[in-house]
């Protein structure tokens, strides 16, 4: 029986192979689950393939919520949750602090975490390359705050693209654009925190195992 | 719509083309089951004498097979004609008549008289 | 021009009933379906599609209603999850065996209590016997692919049953992907205008669903049986001209991963055998010869596809997203019954409520029961439960002594 063309015949594990997996964290309310969902369409214009996972249980506004991504050059038929991330994208300055095990947890050597932080921290010899960004500032300076919360998703979005080129910042700030298509004012703020996040971002190199 | 009338038996299951399906469909008219009249034991019989032509009869009769005919009454009232082919002998439209105008008869005695006079028509 | 968009697989449903020319939606919400409905509303109020939404008060009056505009000669279309869909069992019958075309998406998810509102089969899964077609997507782009296509196949003469178009409940309704959206000139022409084998006018007086002799009753279950066994030619017909019109074939009613030299077949339905795919290259890699056969379509049974696949090979491992209490998963049943049990049959039970289930989930059950083969020659396992990394008791226990 041949292969069915809705999926063009791969090798499913050599797809996944070339596959960079990335594990969001935030807060109820911080956007992790729409950054991730930007990052796939910023992805999708610059032709690669990409999958954005929400994870939804019981959580709130201020609890610890997860979102996944996966970006590849071609498609890759896998739905299950990332385990084993690349690359960390934490929103919440706090949650390296507070939940740094379930932060941490199932990363691979050399993974990248790009982090909200408003100066480096020390992550102690985990084998990571830490970037840091004060998302957080950005927003703020760009009114970019929602019922008291500065919103910054879209800025660590900038960060991610400078940290790991899995997609240009041009196709971040194109990507926001679509998304708040309706409204490009708010738009605009966005790929301007994008942006701003790109160019201000450090790489901290305490936490490499060398 | 093409529906074959021989298969559609008794009216109650349609055949459609295209695709020749059998679907659970009736076709609008009389006598789906057949002459449901022989169920009857009781027969409603009206007395146009008392009848004043109210309606009440056909309004309620469960069956649809009163007919009100206008002005044929000996007062030249309108008047309820029941179709025994299909009436199933409910005794609804006796009780609801307020002039006690129809009475319910042992269908016995009309289908021992149809015999004598040789009529098969019950 | 085809776009293609970043999106959840529930957008990806709505747009499908958006370019099949859907023009009546009825819907009561639940999670996770609601965004499809949510969507259609969006879409009807920026004036991008032309349909009357109906806001109803239970998910029984949502398909009631659906059936009725349907029955009423338009197309129409509504969606629902889980104790949604139970409420509407009653009006599944009814839809199906008044022979009037319907659409309807199921997006998975676990039965309470406790709530749960998370991915099982055991509610698409448990509208097999209602005599709707039931299709179960792997991706987004399917479930818009599958959508579009089920109307033509509904609708087909030679069918005239209503379908499901099943997607996972929050791994591919919640998750965004690339789905491409076609022109809607190209979708009319694939599409045909909506035939149906009546419509409820006035003027044309008739009635629908009388009270019937037994046998008649029984010869309208044996013309449904009939239009199923026309369904899987149907299918494969629309599958075809959808590559024809669209570049993605679906004239399979199943899909083969690397089966035709494996020894062991892992079979299933829905989101997760993607993720299939990638175990058995992985045991590939091992050295264990493993192919992956996912049922697209649960009504029409693929029987014969399914025996051609797997008929003669050492082992086939069904993963089910819910269980018979008491017996085995529904998929295991069915294709233990498909293929007389000649191979090895173990079922396995997993990811029930919404339970993360990956590639290596699969790769680990897989090769535990490629090793009980191994060990023991023919085994028949109805229910080897998987949770957590761990093989827990069979049903029956005494079936086969796990360690």
């Amino acid at each position: 029986m041949p292969m069915s063309p809705s999926h063009p015949v791969i090798d499913s594990l050599s797809a996944l192979r070339e596959t960079t997996e990335l594990r969001f964290h935030g807060r109820g309310g911080q956007g992790a689950v729409t950054a991730a969902s930007i990052l796939v369409q910023a992805a999708l214009l610059e032709g690669k393939w990409g999958q954005a996972i929400p994870s939804f249980g019981a959580e709130r506004r201020g609890a610890h919520v997860l979102a996944f991504a996966r970006i590849a050059p071609r498609p890759v038929p896998v739905h299950s949750m990332v385990r084993r991330p690349d690359v960390l994208v934490v929103l919440d300055p706090g949650l390296l602090m507070v939940e740094r095990d379930r932060v941490l947890a199932g990363i691979k050597p050399g993974v990248k975490i790009v982090a909200n932080l408003p100066e480096p921290i020390d992550l102690g010899g985990i084998g990571a390359r830490l970037y840091v960004v004060n998302a957080t500032r950005i927003a703020k300076e760009l009114g970019l705050v929602v019922a008291g919360w500065p919103v910054v998703n879209t800025a660590m979005l900038g960060a991610l693209a400078r940290a790991t080129g899995l997609v240009s910042i041009d196709a971040v700030m194109e990507a926001i654009r679509l998304f708040w298509e309706a409204r490009p004012k708010i738009a605009e703020a966005n790929a301007m925190a994008a942006k701003r996040a790109y160019e201000e971002l450090q790489e901290v190199t305490s936490t490499r195992h060398d | 719509m093409a529906v074959s009338e021989s298969e559609q038996r008794r009216g109650v299951v349609a055949v459609i083309e295209p695709g020749g399906h059998k679907l659970p469909l009736s076709m609008a008219g009389p006598g789906a089951m057949g002459k449901t009249g022989y169920w009857r034991t009781q027969r409603p019989v009206v007395n146009y004498e008392r009848c004043t032509g109210c309606y009440l009869c056909w309004l309620y009769c469960p069956d649809n097979v009163i007919e009100m005919v206008p002005g044929k009454g000996p007062r030249g009232q309108d008047i309820p004609v029941i179709d025994y082919d299909y009436c199933k002998g409910c005794g609804v439209c006796a009780a609801v008549c307020p002039v006690k105008a129809i009475d319910m008869v042992d269908e016995s005695k009309f289908l021992a008289k149809e015999k004598e006079e040789g009529d098969g028509n019950a | 021009m085809p776009k293609l968009l970043a999106m959840r697989g529930n957008e990806a449903v709505a747009y499908a009933a958006k370019y099949a020319r859907v023009e009546v939606v009825a819907a009561y919400p639940i999670t996770p379906q609601t965004i499809i409905v949510e969507k259609i509303d969006e879409l009807i109020s920026k004036g991008e599609m032309d349909a009357e939404m109906i806001h109803v008060e239970s998910e029984h009056s949502a398909l009631a209603a659906t059936y009725g505009a349907a029955a009423g000669g338009v197309r129409a279309f509504t969606a629902t999850s889980s104790h949604g869909l139970m409420y509407m069992y009653e009006v599944l019958w009814w839809t199906a065996g008044s022979r009037i075309p319907v659409v309807m998406a199921v997006v998975t998810r676990a039965m309470g209590p406790p709530w749960n509102i998370h991915v099982s089969h055991e509610d698409i899964l448990a509208t097999r016997d209602t005599g709707w077609l039931v299709s179960m997507a792997e991706n987004n782009q399917e479930a818009f692919d599958l959508t579009l296509q089920m109307f033509r196949i509904t609708e087909d003469p030679r069918v005239y049953l209503p379908g499901i178009v099943g997607l996972d409940g929050f791994i591919l309704s919640h998750t965004v992907e690339p789905v491409e959206l076609p022109d809607q000139e190209t979708v009319d022409e694939f599409l045909p205008p909506r035939r149906q084998p009546y419509v409820m006018e006035p003027g044309e007086p008739k009635a629908m669903g009388n009270l019937v002799p037994d046998e008649y009753f029984e010869e309208l279950r044996m013309d449904m049986q009939q239009s199923m066994e026309n369904a899987v030619k149907v299918i494969r017909e629309v599958g075809r001209e959808y590559a024809k019109y669209f570049g993605r074939d679906y004239s399979e009613l199943v899909e083969c991963y690397k089966c035709s030299d494996a020894d062991y077949i892992v079979a299933g339905t829905g989101s997760w055998m993607g993720d299939a795919k990638i175990a058995a290259d992985k045991l590939r890699e091992k050295g264990y010869r493993v192919g992956v056969m996912r049922l697209r379509w649960i009504r029409p049974f693929p029987w014969s596809d399914v025996r051609e696949a797997a008929m003669s090979k050492k082992a086939v491992i069904v993963m089910d997203r819910s269980l018979s209490t008491g017996h085995a998963g529904p998929l295991f049943l069915e294709l233990s019954s498909a293929l007389e049990a000649k191979p090895s049959m173990i079922g396995v039970p997993a990811g029930i409520g919404g339970v993360d289930i990956s590639y290596e989930d699969i790769e680990r059950f897989t090769e535990k029961a490629i090793q009980l083969v191994e060990e023991h020659g023919r085994v028949y396992i109805p229910a080897m439960w998987y949770h957590l990394g761990k093989i827990f008791p069979t049903y029956p226990s005494s079936n086969v002594k796990l360690d």
